[in-house]
């Protein structure tokens, strides 16, 4: 059960690319989200993406989940290309993502979350279902065993039975991991894990994601908490006002000057002084 | 705690005396109240279809429909025509003779024909949720009530507001269930062969409904309602599940529609109005949307409580007043509003919600 994601042909590749984006732009009316950005995340790595407030980060998450079409520009997945704008898709080719805000099936227990998220890899349909045939019964209870130790390996196995939104915030974003996970995805897309987090929590995410890379998944991380992104990510890119302005390991971005003028501001220009 | 096994054997057991109350139901009820009571249960478990199927759509998927009774409608018209003599009528140079159908093959096909309405009401409404499905689900309800309404020419097609009658009723293995008739030495009335076929149909479709909950499909409908968003990240194909839903619910309505057309003998336009639309809503509602068994019993109690409301409000009146102040039918809808107003402010989950706090209450009790 140690590798929930881990895959033979992935380690035999290891270097070789998962994902690239070429050339990805979007407006909204006269907003330009994203202009010409490209990016390729490597098998393996955690790959980190950052950037100030409404730099789209989140706008290039949802093109490549495919919840938003981009008007330019498309993204290769491990050697296809993604369809653009069809998240179940997206999701089958092995992309799963989380949410900023926490977005759980609320009436649902945590288990059954977990299962919805196993959805398609299932094929039991109306038929199998309504007959309860041999070949049901067995995908639904080998469903409920993976769903049971999805939630083992993220450590909230013992809160299976209960409603997600009695979890805590710091369960709750574990358990949406789990439900991610449980696609058996190539790439796991987080979108700020940490926002909201106590200090506590954020370590105990950061221990979760690192035992994700050990396992062999690729995660690409979006997240304000520069300090966890730089700890934590092999290779980070920065996105400001729609486009990448930096894309390298850790150390290099954190010296980028554009980088430092993306978040700082600018120093005094000694020209127009 | 209890023994292991004991509370399987008690289940079997209050299965078993379910069946034989169930069983003898209509002939209590009969030799005690009379057959048109029978025929008040027979009506309910129509509802309970109906509700079932509704329950579906809007208690699993959560897609507001308020038109519902459109498939009812398609049901049972279909059901007429392939079992009245209205066609020939209407179309001697077509049918020779009038068309009677195994109500074997009628009622699959009113399934058949009621599901691919559903797929149409579904399929331009994808994107809509909440108060806009709901009005467009209510403009097609009227749309196809109208339709039949009016669909007397250029072709008579429904016959219009005079509707449809001499319909044959359902025969089973060559006995009419339209007349009495002597089975191992019993008297059977019609209301209580009818209601026989029915509760079979109803259990089935119990039985369906349980089983879809547990299933990956089940759960892909709740899943939609809690986060249609999320639930597409996770790689459901909304479209295509959702239409599902429509689907398979508008699949009961037909199938209640047909048994109603047989039941009855006569079909028209006026059964099947936006009331009827927002009854079946409420007993999915007042039940508790989503749960099965409160479906059922949301379903029998506005089934059955107004008949019981009209049936003791007149002596009820006498025996406090000395005479009757308020005319019992008037009287019936008043109190039928206050208990849908009372229920939705004390219990707003419905009378017997969905039981995933029981569940987790039982996982609280076997951790202590």
């Amino acid at each position: 059960m140690s590798d929930p994601a881990s895959r033979p042909e992935d380690k035999a590749a290891q270097d070789a690319v998962l994902l690239s984006a070429s050339g990805v732009s979007k407006r909204f009316g006269g907003v330009q989200a994203l202009l010409d950005v490209s990016l390729t995340i490597r098998r393996g790595e955690v790959y980190g993406l950052i950037g100030p407030n409404g730099a789209g980060k989140t706008s290039f998450f949802n093109v490549l989940t495919g919840l938003y079409s981009p008007d330019e520009g498309r993204v290769t997945f491990d050697g296809h290309d993604l369809p653009p704008g069809v998240p179940h898709r997206i999701a089958g080719a092995g992309i799963a993502r989380t949410f900023q805000n926490i977005r759980l099936f609320g009436a649902m227990s945590a288990l059954e979350n977990v299962m919805v998220g196993r959805h398609i890899r299932l094929r039991t349909g109306v038929i199998g279902a309504i007959l309860r045939t041999p070949a049901a019964r067995a995908e639904e209870a080998a469903t409920e065993a993976r769903a049971h130790e999805l939630l083992r390996y993220v450590g909230i196995d013992h809160l299976a039975n209960q409603q997600s939104t009695h979890l805590s915030y710091g369960d709750q974003r574990r358990l949406e991991i789990a439900r991610a996970l449980a696609s058996e995805p190539k790439l796991l897309a987080l979108d700020e894990p940490a926002a909201g987090m106590n200090a506590t929590e954020t370590a105990g995410l950061r221990t979760l994601i690192e035992k994700l890379r050990d396992d062999g998944l690729t995660v690409l991380l979006i997240e304000h908490d520069v300090k966890l992104v730089m700890g934590l990510c092999d290779r980070v890119a920065v996105l400001d006002y729609g486009e990448k302005i930096a894309e390298d390991v850790p150390d290099v971005v954190r010296r980028h000057p554009r980088v430092i003028t993306a978040y700082l501001g600018r120093q005094a220009d000694p020209e127009a002084a | 705690m209890t023994l292991p096994g004991d509370p399987k054997l008690r289940a079997r057991l209050g299965i078993v005396l379910i069946g034989i109350a169930l069983a003898v139901l209509p002939f209590v009820v009969g030799a005690n109240f009379g057959n048109s009571w029978v025929r008040i249960i027979d009506f309910a478990l129509l509802y309970v279809m109906l509700a079932l199927g509704l329950n579906i759509v809007v208690g699993f998927a959560g897609l507001l429909d308020l038109g519902y009774i459109a498939f009812y409608a398609v049901g049972a018209y279909l059901y007429a025509l392939l079992s009245s003599p209205h066609l020939a009528i209407a179309f001697p140079a077509v049918f020779a003779s009038a068309p009677a159908w195994s109500v074997w093959l009628v009622l699959p096909l009113g399934a058949l024909v009621a599901g691919l309405f559903g797929v149409m009401l579904g399929t331009p409404t994808l994107k809509l949720r909440g108060d806009y499905l709901a009005i467009v689900t209510l403009g097609f309800g009227e749309i196809i009530r109208i339709f039949l309404n009016n669909l007397n020419a250029p072709l008579n097609l429904t016959n219009g507001p005079q509707g449809i009658n001499n319909i044959q009723s359902a025969q089973i293995a060559g006995q009419s269930l339209g007349r009495s008739f002597e089975l191992f030495g019993l008297q059977i009335p019609s209301v209580t062969a009818h209601y026989y076929f029915f509760l079979a149909l109803t259990l089935l479709v119990i039985f369906i409904c349980v089983r879809l909950q547990d299933s990956r499909l089940g759960r892909a409908w709740v899943a939609i309602r809690e986060d249609e968003l999320a639930a597409r990240a996770c790689g459901i194909n909304t479209r295509n599940v959702k239409l599902l839903a429509f689907g398979l619910g508008a699949t009961f309505g037909g199938v209640a529609g047909g048994l109603f057309a047989g039941f009855q003998g006569f079909v028209s336009p006026e059964s099947f109005g936006l009331l009827e639309s927002i009854m079946v809503l409420c007993m999915v509602v007042l039940g508790g949307m989503g749960n099965i068994a409160g479906v059922i019993l949301g379903a029998l109690l506005l089934a059955l409580l107004p008949e019981v409301l009209r049936w003791g409000a007149a002596p009820v009146q006498q025996w406090l007043f000395g005479k009757v102040l308020v005319d019992p039918e008037s009287l019936r809808l008043l109190l039928f509003g206050v208990a849908l107003v009372l229920v939705m402010r004390w219990r707003p989950a419905g009378l017997w919600p969905s039981a995933l706090r029981k569940r987790e209450l039982a996982a609280h009790a076997e951790a202590t």
